[in-house]
Protein backbone atom coordinates (compact mmCIF):
# COMPACT_ATOMS: atom_id res chain seq x y z
CA UNK A 1 0.00 0.00 0.00
CA UNK A 2 1.66 3.18 -1.10
CA UNK A 3 -1.27 5.47 -0.40
CA UNK A 4 -2.20 5.42 3.25
CA UNK A 5 -5.14 7.75 2.74
CA UNK A 6 -7.43 7.94 -0.24
CA UNK A 7 -10.63 9.86 -0.56
CA UNK A 8 -13.15 9.85 -3.33
CA UNK A 9 -15.48 12.83 -3.78
CA UNK A 10 -15.49 13.32 -0.03
CA UNK A 11 -18.03 16.01 0.87
CA UNK A 12 -19.60 17.53 3.93
CA UNK A 13 -22.65 19.72 3.56
CA UNK A 14 -24.38 21.74 6.24
CA UNK A 15 -27.80 22.77 4.98
CA UNK A 16 -26.89 24.61 1.80
CA UNK A 17 -23.31 25.23 2.76
CA UNK A 18 -20.64 22.98 1.32
CA UNK A 19 -17.86 22.92 3.90
CA UNK A 20 -15.96 20.24 2.01
CA UNK A 21 -16.74 19.79 -1.66
CA UNK A 22 -15.86 16.56 -3.50
CA UNK A 23 -12.31 16.21 -2.33
CA UNK A 24 -10.04 13.58 -3.84
CA UNK A 25 -6.86 13.03 -1.91
CA UNK A 26 -4.06 10.54 -2.25
CA UNK A 27 -1.55 10.64 0.55
CA UNK A 28 1.62 8.59 0.40
CA UNK A 29 2.73 6.47 3.29
CA UNK A 30 5.42 7.99 5.52
CA UNK A 31 5.14 11.42 4.01
CA UNK A 32 4.33 14.72 5.62
CA UNK A 33 1.23 16.06 3.94
CA UNK A 34 0.05 19.60 4.44
CA UNK A 35 -3.46 20.88 3.98
CA UNK A 36 -3.09 24.57 3.43
CA UNK A 37 -5.84 27.10 3.33
CA UNK A 38 -7.28 30.18 4.97
CA UNK A 39 -9.56 30.08 7.99
CA UNK A 40 -12.90 28.53 7.13
CA UNK A 41 -11.59 26.81 4.01
CA UNK A 42 -12.76 23.43 5.30
CA UNK A 43 -9.45 22.09 6.59
CA UNK A 44 -10.71 21.04 10.01
CA UNK A 45 -13.89 19.59 8.57
CA UNK A 46 -11.83 17.51 6.16
CA UNK A 47 -9.54 16.27 8.92
CA UNK A 48 -12.48 15.54 11.21
CA UNK A 49 -13.96 13.26 8.58
CA UNK A 50 -10.65 11.44 8.11
CA UNK A 51 -10.47 11.00 11.90
CA UNK A 52 -14.01 9.56 12.05
CA UNK A 53 -15.23 12.45 14.18
CA UNK A 54 -17.55 13.71 11.48
CA UNK A 55 -19.62 11.60 9.15
CA UNK A 56 -19.21 12.51 5.48
CA UNK A 57 -22.37 13.69 3.70
CA UNK A 58 -21.25 11.83 0.63
CA UNK A 59 -18.18 10.28 -0.88
CA UNK A 60 -15.71 7.87 0.61
CA UNK A 61 -12.51 7.92 2.61
CA UNK A 62 -10.12 5.04 3.20
CA UNK A 63 -7.61 5.52 6.01
CA UNK A 64 -4.92 2.90 6.52
CA UNK A 65 -7.03 0.51 4.45
CA UNK A 66 -10.20 1.01 6.49
CA UNK A 67 -13.39 2.81 5.57
CA UNK A 68 -13.93 5.75 7.93
CA UNK A 69 -17.67 5.12 8.14
CA UNK A 70 -17.88 1.35 8.29
CA UNK A 71 -14.71 0.55 10.24
CA UNK A 72 -14.34 3.62 12.38
CA UNK A 73 -12.89 1.79 15.39
CA UNK A 74 -10.13 0.31 13.25
CA UNK A 75 -9.40 3.73 11.81
CA UNK A 76 -9.25 5.15 15.32
CA UNK A 77 -6.77 2.46 16.27
CA UNK A 78 -4.47 3.45 13.44
CA UNK A 79 -4.41 7.20 13.97
CA UNK A 80 -3.22 9.72 16.50
CA UNK A 81 -4.81 13.14 16.65
CA UNK A 82 -3.70 16.48 17.96
CA UNK A 83 -6.68 18.79 17.91
CA UNK A 84 -6.66 22.42 17.00
CA UNK A 85 -7.88 23.41 20.46
CA UNK A 86 -6.26 22.02 23.57
CA UNK A 87 -7.62 18.71 24.75
CA UNK A 88 -6.06 18.19 28.15
CA UNK A 89 -7.36 17.99 31.69
CA UNK A 90 -5.75 20.63 33.88
CA UNK A 91 -5.97 18.64 37.06
CA UNK A 92 -4.12 15.61 35.72
CA UNK A 93 -0.36 15.41 35.31
CA UNK A 94 1.31 15.00 31.94
CA UNK A 95 2.27 11.44 32.78
CA UNK A 96 -1.31 10.63 33.72
CA UNK A 97 -2.44 11.86 30.33
CA UNK A 98 0.00 9.49 28.67
CA UNK A 99 -1.00 6.57 30.89
CA UNK A 100 -4.65 7.21 30.30
CA UNK A 101 -4.19 7.41 26.57
CA UNK A 102 -2.24 4.16 26.51
CA UNK A 103 -5.04 2.44 28.41
CA UNK A 104 -7.80 3.87 26.23
CA UNK A 105 -6.04 2.67 23.09
CA UNK A 106 -5.41 -0.77 24.52
CA UNK A 107 -1.62 -0.58 24.55
CA UNK A 108 -0.37 -3.82 26.09
CA UNK A 109 0.38 -3.39 29.80
CA UNK A 110 3.86 -4.90 29.42
CA UNK A 111 5.07 -2.32 26.97
CA UNK A 112 3.23 0.68 28.38
CA UNK A 113 6.05 1.94 30.60
CA UNK A 114 8.52 1.59 27.79
CA UNK A 115 6.30 3.42 25.32
CA UNK A 116 5.71 6.23 27.77
CA UNK A 117 9.45 6.53 28.41
CA UNK A 118 10.12 6.63 24.67
CA UNK A 119 7.62 9.41 24.23
CA UNK A 120 8.97 11.28 27.23
CA UNK A 121 12.38 11.31 25.67
CA UNK A 122 10.94 12.72 22.49
CA UNK A 123 8.80 15.44 24.03
CA UNK A 124 11.47 16.43 26.53
CA UNK A 125 9.21 17.77 29.24
CA UNK A 126 11.64 16.72 31.95
CA UNK A 127 10.33 16.72 35.49
CA UNK A 128 7.35 18.82 34.42
CA UNK A 129 5.73 15.61 33.28
CA UNK A 130 4.70 14.87 36.86
CA UNK A 131 3.15 18.26 37.39
CA UNK A 132 -0.46 19.19 36.79
CA UNK A 133 -1.03 20.34 33.23
CA UNK A 134 -2.39 23.67 34.45
CA UNK A 135 1.24 24.67 35.10
CA UNK A 136 2.25 24.04 31.49
CA UNK A 137 2.92 26.67 28.87
CA UNK A 138 1.16 26.55 25.50
CA UNK A 139 4.14 24.93 23.81
CA UNK A 140 4.47 22.31 26.53
CA UNK A 141 0.81 21.37 26.20
CA UNK A 142 1.29 21.00 22.45
CA UNK A 143 4.33 18.77 22.94
CA UNK A 144 2.41 16.67 25.44
CA UNK A 145 -0.50 16.36 23.02
CA UNK A 146 1.74 15.34 20.15
CA UNK A 147 3.51 12.83 22.38
CA UNK A 148 0.21 11.48 23.55
CA UNK A 149 -0.90 11.00 19.97
CA UNK A 150 2.13 8.75 19.43
CA UNK A 151 1.79 6.44 22.44
CA UNK A 152 -0.19 3.78 20.61
CA UNK A 153 2.21 3.80 17.62
CA UNK A 154 -0.28 5.12 15.10
CA UNK A 155 0.34 4.77 11.40
CA UNK A 156 -0.88 8.29 10.86
CA UNK A 157 -0.62 11.38 13.00
CA UNK A 158 -3.09 14.18 12.38
CA UNK A 159 -2.04 17.63 13.49
CA UNK A 160 -4.75 20.24 13.19
CA UNK A 161 -3.08 23.65 13.19
CA UNK A 162 -0.29 22.42 15.47
CA UNK A 163 1.27 25.83 16.05
CA UNK A 164 -1.81 28.03 16.08
CA UNK A 165 -1.50 30.74 18.69
CA UNK A 166 2.06 29.88 19.64
CA UNK A 167 4.89 32.38 19.59
CA UNK A 168 7.56 32.14 16.94
CA UNK A 169 10.15 30.40 19.11
CA UNK A 170 7.74 27.75 20.28
CA UNK A 171 6.53 27.30 16.75
CA UNK A 172 10.04 26.66 15.55
CA UNK A 173 10.66 24.14 18.30
CA UNK A 174 7.47 22.31 17.33
CA UNK A 175 8.64 22.25 13.72
CA UNK A 176 11.96 20.81 14.78
CA UNK A 177 10.11 18.25 16.80
CA UNK A 178 7.92 17.20 13.88
CA UNK A 179 10.97 16.93 11.64
CA UNK A 180 12.73 14.76 14.17
CA UNK A 181 9.67 12.62 14.34
CA UNK A 182 9.60 12.02 10.63
CA UNK A 183 13.28 11.16 10.65
CA UNK A 184 13.12 8.73 13.56
CA UNK A 185 9.94 6.71 13.06
CA UNK A 186 7.77 5.39 10.27
CA UNK A 187 4.79 7.63 10.36
CA UNK A 188 2.60 9.61 8.02
CA UNK A 189 1.93 13.10 9.29
CA UNK A 190 -1.02 15.08 8.06
CA UNK A 191 -1.16 18.66 9.14
CA UNK A 192 -3.44 21.53 8.45
CA UNK A 193 -2.12 25.02 8.62
CA UNK A 194 -2.66 28.50 7.40
CA UNK A 195 0.96 29.40 8.00
CA UNK A 196 2.71 29.21 4.68
CA UNK A 197 6.18 29.00 6.18
CA UNK A 198 5.00 26.00 8.13
CA UNK A 199 3.79 24.12 5.08
CA UNK A 200 6.90 25.09 3.16
CA UNK A 201 9.19 24.04 5.97
CA UNK A 202 7.66 20.71 6.89
CA UNK A 203 5.66 19.19 4.09
CA UNK A 204 6.68 16.79 1.35
CA UNK A 205 3.46 17.55 -0.39
CA UNK A 206 0.67 20.02 0.08
CA UNK A 207 -2.88 20.54 -1.02
CA UNK A 208 -4.14 24.08 -1.24
CA UNK A 209 -7.76 24.15 -0.25
CA UNK A 210 -10.19 27.02 -0.49
CA UNK A 211 -13.96 27.12 -0.14
CA UNK A 212 -14.02 23.39 0.49
CA UNK A 213 -12.26 22.50 -2.76
CA UNK A 214 -8.73 21.42 -3.53
CA UNK A 215 -7.26 24.00 -5.84
CA UNK A 216 -3.80 22.61 -6.29
CA UNK A 217 -1.60 19.79 -5.03
CA UNK A 218 2.10 19.10 -5.27
CA UNK A 219 5.35 19.49 -3.40
CA UNK A 220 6.04 23.02 -2.16
CA UNK A 221 9.09 23.11 -4.39
CA UNK A 222 7.19 22.03 -7.46
CA UNK A 223 4.38 24.45 -6.82
CA UNK A 224 6.81 27.29 -6.57
CA UNK A 225 8.64 26.18 -9.69
CA UNK A 226 5.40 26.09 -11.58
CA UNK A 227 5.09 29.78 -11.00
CA UNK A 228 8.09 30.03 -13.32
CA UNK A 229 9.13 33.31 -11.95
CA UNK A 230 12.36 33.47 -10.07
CA UNK A 231 13.57 37.02 -9.87
CA UNK A 232 17.19 37.82 -10.67
CA UNK A 233 18.20 41.18 -9.30
CA UNK A 234 21.43 42.67 -10.56
CA UNK A 235 23.27 45.93 -10.23
CA UNK A 236 25.39 47.36 -12.95
CA UNK A 237 26.65 50.77 -14.04
CA UNK A 238 25.46 50.25 -17.60
CA UNK A 239 21.89 49.40 -16.88
CA UNK A 240 20.26 50.70 -20.07
CA UNK A 241 22.68 48.96 -22.37
CA UNK A 242 22.48 45.63 -20.57
CA UNK A 243 18.72 45.80 -20.44
CA UNK A 244 18.57 46.28 -24.20
CA UNK A 245 20.83 43.31 -24.77
CA UNK A 246 18.90 41.00 -22.48
CA UNK A 247 15.51 42.00 -23.83
CA UNK A 248 16.04 39.83 -26.92
CA UNK A 249 17.07 36.69 -25.04
CA UNK A 250 14.48 33.92 -25.06
CA UNK A 251 14.98 32.89 -21.41
CA UNK A 252 13.90 36.28 -20.11
CA UNK A 253 10.20 36.62 -19.45
CA UNK A 254 10.18 40.17 -18.27
CA UNK A 255 12.53 42.98 -17.32
CA UNK A 256 11.87 45.64 -14.73
CA UNK A 257 13.99 48.73 -14.44
CA UNK A 258 13.91 49.83 -10.87
CA UNK A 259 16.07 52.54 -9.32
CA UNK A 260 19.63 51.36 -9.80
CA UNK A 261 18.58 47.72 -10.11
CA UNK A 262 17.58 45.50 -12.96
CA UNK A 263 14.99 42.84 -12.12
CA UNK A 264 14.69 39.87 -14.46
CA UNK A 265 11.74 37.53 -14.29
CA UNK A 266 13.02 34.07 -15.30
CA UNK A 267 12.61 30.36 -14.89
CA UNK A 268 15.09 28.47 -12.70
CA UNK A 269 17.22 31.47 -11.87
CA UNK A 270 20.24 29.62 -10.47
CA UNK A 271 20.96 27.94 -13.79
CA UNK A 272 20.92 31.25 -15.60
CA UNK A 273 23.40 33.18 -13.53
CA UNK A 274 26.54 31.88 -15.32
CA UNK A 275 24.88 32.58 -18.64
CA UNK A 276 24.03 36.13 -17.72
CA UNK A 277 27.48 36.80 -16.38
CA UNK A 278 28.98 35.43 -19.56
CA UNK A 279 26.83 37.75 -21.68
CA UNK A 280 27.91 40.67 -19.55
CA UNK A 281 31.58 39.75 -19.91
CA UNK A 282 31.28 39.41 -23.67
CA UNK A 283 29.78 42.87 -23.83
CA UNK A 284 32.30 44.27 -21.39
CA UNK A 285 29.68 45.19 -18.88
CA UNK A 286 30.63 45.20 -15.25
CA UNK A 287 28.13 43.55 -12.90
CA UNK A 288 28.38 44.80 -9.32
CA UNK A 289 26.07 42.27 -7.71
CA UNK A 290 23.60 39.59 -8.68
CA UNK A 291 21.10 37.58 -6.67
CA UNK A 292 18.23 35.16 -7.20
CA UNK A 293 15.05 35.13 -5.19
CA UNK A 294 12.47 32.36 -5.33
CA UNK A 295 8.75 32.83 -5.16
CA UNK A 296 7.22 32.08 -1.79
CA UNK A 297 4.25 29.84 -1.17
CA UNK A 298 2.41 33.06 -0.58
CA UNK A 299 2.91 33.86 -4.27
CA UNK A 300 1.63 30.39 -5.12
CA UNK A 301 -1.38 30.94 -2.95
CA UNK A 302 -2.13 34.30 -4.50
CA UNK A 303 -1.87 32.86 -7.95
CA UNK A 304 -4.37 30.07 -7.33
CA UNK A 305 -6.86 31.78 -5.08
CA UNK A 306 -6.47 35.31 -6.26
CA UNK A 307 -5.82 36.63 -2.78
CA UNK A 308 -3.43 36.54 0.11
CA UNK A 309 -3.92 33.82 2.70
CA UNK A 310 -4.04 36.23 5.59
CA UNK A 311 -6.68 38.64 4.35
CA UNK A 312 -9.55 36.25 3.85
CA UNK A 313 -12.69 37.41 5.51
CA UNK A 314 -14.59 34.30 6.37
CA UNK A 315 -18.33 34.33 6.66
CA UNK A 316 -20.28 33.47 9.77
CA UNK A 317 -21.36 30.13 8.53
CA UNK A 318 -17.96 28.74 7.89
CA UNK A 319 -16.76 30.03 11.20
CA UNK A 320 -19.49 28.13 12.96
CA UNK A 321 -18.77 24.97 11.05
CA UNK A 322 -15.19 24.97 12.06
CA UNK A 323 -16.02 24.70 15.71
CA UNK B 1 -11.03 -6.70 27.93
CA UNK B 2 -10.35 -3.48 26.07
CA UNK B 3 -13.76 -2.13 26.98
CA UNK B 4 -13.41 -3.04 30.66
CA UNK B 5 -10.05 -1.38 30.83
CA UNK B 6 -11.55 1.62 29.06
CA UNK B 7 -14.30 1.84 31.66
CA UNK B 8 -11.71 1.55 34.41
CA UNK B 9 -9.55 4.27 32.85
CA UNK B 10 -12.42 6.72 32.59
CA UNK B 11 -13.52 5.87 36.12
CA UNK B 12 -10.00 6.44 37.40
CA UNK B 13 -9.73 9.87 35.84
CA UNK B 14 -13.09 10.90 37.28
CA UNK B 15 -12.15 9.63 40.74
CA UNK B 16 -8.82 11.45 40.62
CA UNK B 17 -10.59 14.66 39.71
CA UNK B 18 -12.95 14.25 42.63
CA UNK B 19 -10.20 13.66 45.15
CA UNK B 20 -8.09 16.54 43.85
CA UNK B 21 -10.86 19.10 44.18
CA UNK B 22 -10.96 18.86 47.95
CA UNK B 23 -13.17 21.88 48.46
CA UNK B 24 -15.94 20.05 46.70
CA UNK B 25 -15.98 17.32 49.33
CA UNK B 26 -16.20 19.85 52.14
CA UNK B 27 -19.21 21.68 50.68
CA UNK B 28 -20.80 18.40 49.76
CA UNK B 29 -20.78 17.36 53.41
CA UNK B 30 -21.65 20.75 54.81
CA UNK B 31 -24.95 21.13 52.93
CA UNK B 32 -26.51 17.85 54.09
CA UNK B 33 -25.45 18.62 57.65
CA UNK B 34 -27.26 21.94 57.42
CA UNK B 35 -30.38 20.15 56.30
CA UNK B 36 -30.14 17.51 58.98
CA UNK B 37 -29.15 19.64 61.90
CA UNK B 38 -30.79 22.98 61.17
CA UNK B 39 -33.79 22.14 59.02
CA UNK B 40 -34.43 18.76 60.65
CA UNK B 41 -34.00 20.06 64.18
CA UNK B 42 -35.94 23.26 63.52
CA UNK B 43 -38.94 21.75 61.81
CA UNK B 44 -38.85 18.68 64.03
CA UNK B 45 -39.02 20.79 67.17
CA UNK B 46 -41.67 23.14 65.84
CA UNK B 47 -44.17 20.49 64.82
CA UNK B 48 -45.36 17.18 66.04
CA UNK B 49 -45.87 14.68 63.25
CA UNK B 50 -48.37 11.89 63.44
CA UNK B 51 -47.82 8.27 62.54
CA UNK B 52 -44.46 6.63 62.13
CA UNK B 53 -42.23 9.48 62.97
CA UNK B 54 -41.02 9.83 66.47
CA UNK B 55 -38.08 11.86 65.38
CA UNK B 56 -38.20 14.08 62.29
CA UNK B 57 -34.40 14.33 62.06
CA UNK B 58 -33.97 10.60 61.78
CA UNK B 59 -36.90 10.43 59.38
CA UNK B 60 -35.25 12.76 56.88
CA UNK B 61 -31.78 11.21 57.39
CA UNK B 62 -32.14 8.66 54.54
CA UNK B 63 -33.75 11.35 52.43
CA UNK B 64 -30.80 13.68 52.93
CA UNK B 65 -28.37 10.92 51.94
CA UNK B 66 -30.38 10.49 48.74
CA UNK B 67 -30.38 14.24 48.25
CA UNK B 68 -26.60 14.41 48.53
CA UNK B 69 -26.28 11.70 45.90
CA UNK B 70 -28.79 13.51 43.68
CA UNK B 71 -27.04 16.88 43.80
CA UNK B 72 -23.54 15.46 43.41
CA UNK B 73 -24.38 13.13 40.56
CA UNK B 74 -26.53 15.40 38.45
CA UNK B 75 -24.14 18.31 38.85
CA UNK B 76 -21.08 16.19 38.09
CA UNK B 77 -22.91 14.66 35.13
CA UNK B 78 -23.53 18.12 33.75
CA UNK B 79 -19.84 18.75 34.40
CA UNK B 80 -19.13 16.85 31.21
CA UNK B 81 -19.91 20.19 29.54
CA UNK B 82 -16.74 21.52 31.14
CA UNK B 83 -14.87 18.64 29.55
CA UNK B 84 -16.37 19.73 26.29
CA UNK B 85 -15.44 23.36 26.80
CA UNK B 86 -11.89 22.53 27.83
CA UNK B 87 -11.62 20.07 24.99
CA UNK B 88 -10.80 16.97 26.98
CA UNK B 89 -13.97 15.23 25.84
CA UNK B 90 -12.53 15.00 22.33
CA UNK B 91 -9.61 12.95 23.58
CA UNK B 92 -12.04 10.47 25.09
CA UNK B 93 -14.52 10.47 22.24
CA UNK B 94 -11.98 9.59 19.55
CA UNK B 95 -10.64 6.64 21.53
CA UNK B 96 -11.50 3.25 20.05
CA UNK B 97 -14.07 2.55 22.76
CA UNK B 98 -17.83 2.08 22.68
CA UNK B 99 -19.99 5.04 23.75
CA UNK B 100 -21.72 2.84 26.32
CA UNK B 101 -18.40 2.08 27.99
CA UNK B 102 -17.54 5.77 28.03
CA UNK B 103 -20.85 6.72 29.64
CA UNK B 104 -20.74 3.82 32.07
CA UNK B 105 -17.16 4.61 33.12
CA UNK B 106 -18.11 8.23 33.53
CA UNK B 107 -21.15 7.47 35.69
CA UNK B 108 -19.17 5.02 37.81
CA UNK B 109 -16.58 7.73 38.36
CA UNK B 110 -19.16 10.32 39.31
CA UNK B 111 -20.88 7.81 41.57
CA UNK B 112 -17.62 7.20 43.39
CA UNK B 113 -17.57 10.79 44.53
CA UNK B 114 -21.19 10.62 45.62
CA UNK B 115 -20.58 7.39 47.50
CA UNK B 116 -17.64 8.87 49.40
CA UNK B 117 -20.04 11.53 50.64
CA UNK B 118 -22.71 8.96 51.43
CA UNK B 119 -20.21 6.95 53.48
CA UNK B 120 -19.29 10.01 55.50
CA UNK B 121 -22.98 10.64 56.15
CA UNK B 122 -23.49 7.03 57.20
CA UNK B 123 -20.72 7.47 59.75
CA UNK B 124 -22.43 10.59 61.08
CA UNK B 125 -25.69 8.75 61.78
CA UNK B 126 -25.20 9.17 65.53
CA UNK B 127 -25.77 12.91 65.11
CA UNK B 128 -29.42 12.27 64.38
CA UNK B 129 -29.83 9.37 66.76
CA UNK B 130 -29.85 6.57 64.18
CA UNK B 131 -28.00 3.40 65.09
CA UNK B 132 -25.73 1.96 62.40
CA UNK B 133 -24.85 -1.71 62.02
CA UNK B 134 -22.46 -3.24 59.48
CA UNK B 135 -25.39 -4.80 57.64
CA UNK B 136 -27.27 -1.51 57.38
CA UNK B 137 -24.07 0.15 56.24
CA UNK B 138 -23.31 -2.38 53.51
CA UNK B 139 -26.87 -2.59 52.20
CA UNK B 140 -27.19 1.19 52.35
CA UNK B 141 -24.02 1.68 50.32
CA UNK B 142 -25.06 -0.87 47.71
CA UNK B 143 -28.41 0.88 47.21
CA UNK B 144 -26.65 4.26 47.15
CA UNK B 145 -24.35 3.04 44.36
CA UNK B 146 -27.32 1.99 42.24
CA UNK B 147 -29.08 5.30 42.84
CA UNK B 148 -25.89 7.20 42.03
CA UNK B 149 -25.34 5.45 38.70
CA UNK B 150 -28.88 6.24 37.60
CA UNK B 151 -28.66 9.87 38.62
CA UNK B 152 -25.27 10.44 37.01
CA UNK B 153 -26.73 8.93 33.87
CA UNK B 154 -29.51 11.50 34.17
CA UNK B 155 -26.96 14.29 34.56
CA UNK B 156 -25.01 13.11 31.50
CA UNK B 157 -28.23 12.86 29.52
CA UNK B 158 -29.18 16.43 30.39
CA UNK B 159 -25.66 17.59 29.55
CA UNK B 160 -25.86 16.10 26.08
CA UNK B 161 -28.67 18.56 25.33
CA UNK B 162 -26.82 21.56 26.72
CA UNK B 163 -24.23 23.70 25.00
CA UNK B 164 -22.82 25.53 27.96
CA UNK B 165 -23.10 25.85 31.71
CA UNK B 166 -25.46 28.77 31.21
CA UNK B 167 -28.44 26.44 31.26
CA UNK B 168 -27.44 25.17 34.68
CA UNK B 169 -29.97 27.28 36.59
CA UNK B 170 -32.74 25.79 34.51
CA UNK B 171 -31.59 22.31 35.40
CA UNK B 172 -31.43 23.28 39.08
CA UNK B 173 -34.99 24.64 39.04
CA UNK B 174 -36.64 22.16 36.74
CA UNK B 175 -34.81 18.91 37.44
CA UNK B 176 -32.80 18.79 40.64
CA UNK B 177 -35.18 20.61 42.97
CA UNK B 178 -38.38 18.89 41.77
CA UNK B 179 -36.75 15.46 41.89
CA UNK B 180 -35.58 16.21 45.43
CA UNK B 181 -38.79 17.71 46.79
CA UNK B 182 -41.05 15.13 45.17
CA UNK B 183 -39.03 12.18 46.43
CA UNK B 184 -40.50 12.15 49.92
CA UNK B 185 -37.08 12.93 51.35
CA UNK B 186 -38.67 15.50 53.67
CA UNK B 187 -42.18 14.13 54.20
CA UNK B 188 -44.02 10.82 54.21
CA UNK B 189 -45.51 9.98 50.83
CA UNK B 190 -48.56 8.35 52.31
CA UNK B 191 -51.74 10.35 52.72
CA UNK B 192 -50.90 12.96 50.07
CA UNK B 193 -53.55 14.48 47.77
CA UNK B 194 -54.02 12.28 44.76
CA UNK B 195 -52.40 14.60 42.19
CA UNK B 196 -49.32 15.03 44.33
CA UNK B 197 -49.14 11.36 45.14
CA UNK B 198 -49.25 10.61 41.40
CA UNK B 199 -46.25 12.83 40.66
CA UNK B 200 -44.36 11.56 43.68
CA UNK B 201 -44.56 8.01 42.39
CA UNK B 202 -43.24 9.11 39.00
CA UNK B 203 -40.09 10.39 40.65
CA UNK B 204 -37.39 7.71 40.50
CA UNK B 205 -35.75 9.09 43.62
CA UNK B 206 -38.92 8.27 45.63
CA UNK B 207 -37.95 4.60 45.36
CA UNK B 208 -34.36 5.34 46.29
CA UNK B 209 -35.40 7.24 49.39
CA UNK B 210 -37.91 4.52 50.27
CA UNK B 211 -35.24 1.84 49.89
CA UNK B 212 -32.78 3.70 52.08
CA UNK B 213 -35.51 4.30 54.65
CA UNK B 214 -36.34 0.60 54.59
CA UNK B 215 -32.72 -0.29 55.22
CA UNK B 216 -31.82 2.38 57.75
CA UNK B 217 -35.08 2.87 59.65
CA UNK B 218 -36.78 -0.40 58.78
CA UNK B 219 -39.74 1.69 57.72
CA UNK B 220 -40.90 1.90 54.13
CA UNK B 221 -43.97 2.36 51.98
CA UNK B 222 -43.08 -0.29 49.43
CA UNK B 223 -41.25 -3.61 49.80
CA UNK B 224 -37.48 -3.14 49.62
CA UNK B 225 -37.15 -5.55 46.68
CA UNK B 226 -39.57 -3.50 44.58
CA UNK B 227 -37.68 -0.30 45.43
CA UNK B 228 -34.34 -1.84 44.49
CA UNK B 229 -35.77 -3.28 41.28
CA UNK B 230 -37.14 0.11 40.16
CA UNK B 231 -33.96 1.97 41.10
CA UNK B 232 -31.85 -0.61 39.21
CA UNK B 233 -34.05 -0.40 36.13
CA UNK B 234 -33.73 3.37 36.26
CA UNK B 235 -29.93 3.10 36.40
CA UNK B 236 -29.70 0.73 33.43
CA UNK B 237 -32.18 2.81 31.45
CA UNK B 238 -30.36 6.10 32.11
CA UNK B 239 -26.92 4.76 31.18
CA UNK B 240 -28.18 3.17 27.99
CA UNK B 241 -30.27 6.17 27.03
CA UNK B 242 -27.42 8.62 27.49
CA UNK B 243 -25.09 6.30 25.59
CA UNK B 244 -27.57 6.31 22.70
CA UNK B 245 -27.99 10.07 22.80
CA UNK B 246 -24.21 10.56 22.99
CA UNK B 247 -23.70 8.37 19.97
CA UNK B 248 -26.35 10.32 18.09
CA UNK B 249 -25.09 13.72 19.11
CA UNK B 250 -21.44 12.78 19.06
CA UNK B 251 -20.62 15.22 16.32
CA UNK B 252 -21.93 18.18 18.29
CA UNK B 253 -19.74 17.22 21.21
CA UNK B 254 -16.54 17.90 19.42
Amino acid sequence: MTNIIETKNLSKTYDEFKAVDSINLKIKKNSVYGILGPNGAGKSTLISMLCTILKPSSGKAIVNGYDVEKESNKVRDSIGIVFQTRAVDNILTGREHLEMHAALYGVDKNVRKERINDVLELIALGSKIDEHVKNYSGGMVRRLEIGRGLIHHPQILFLDEPTLGLDLRTRESIWKYIEELKNTIDITVILTTHYLEEADHLCDEIAIIDNGKIIKTGSPKKLKEELKSDIITLKTSEKEKFSNILENKSFIQDIFNKDDELKLSVEKGENLIPKIIKIAEDENINIKSIEVSHPSLEDVFIKYTGRKISDTSFNKKSKKMRR
Amino acid sequence: MGEIEGIYTIWLREAKRYVRYRSRIVTAIFTPLLWLLVFGMGLGSAMKFGGVMNNYQSFIYPGIIAQTILFTCVMAGIGIIMDKEYGFLKEIMVAPLSRTSIIFGKSLGISTGAIIQAIILFFLSFLVGVSMTPLIFILGIIVSIIIAIGLSGLGLLIASFMDSMEGFNLVMSFVIMPVFLLSGALFPVTGLPEWLSFIVYLDPLTYGVDALRAIILNNSVMPLEIDILIVSLFAVFMVLLSAIVFTKKEQNLM
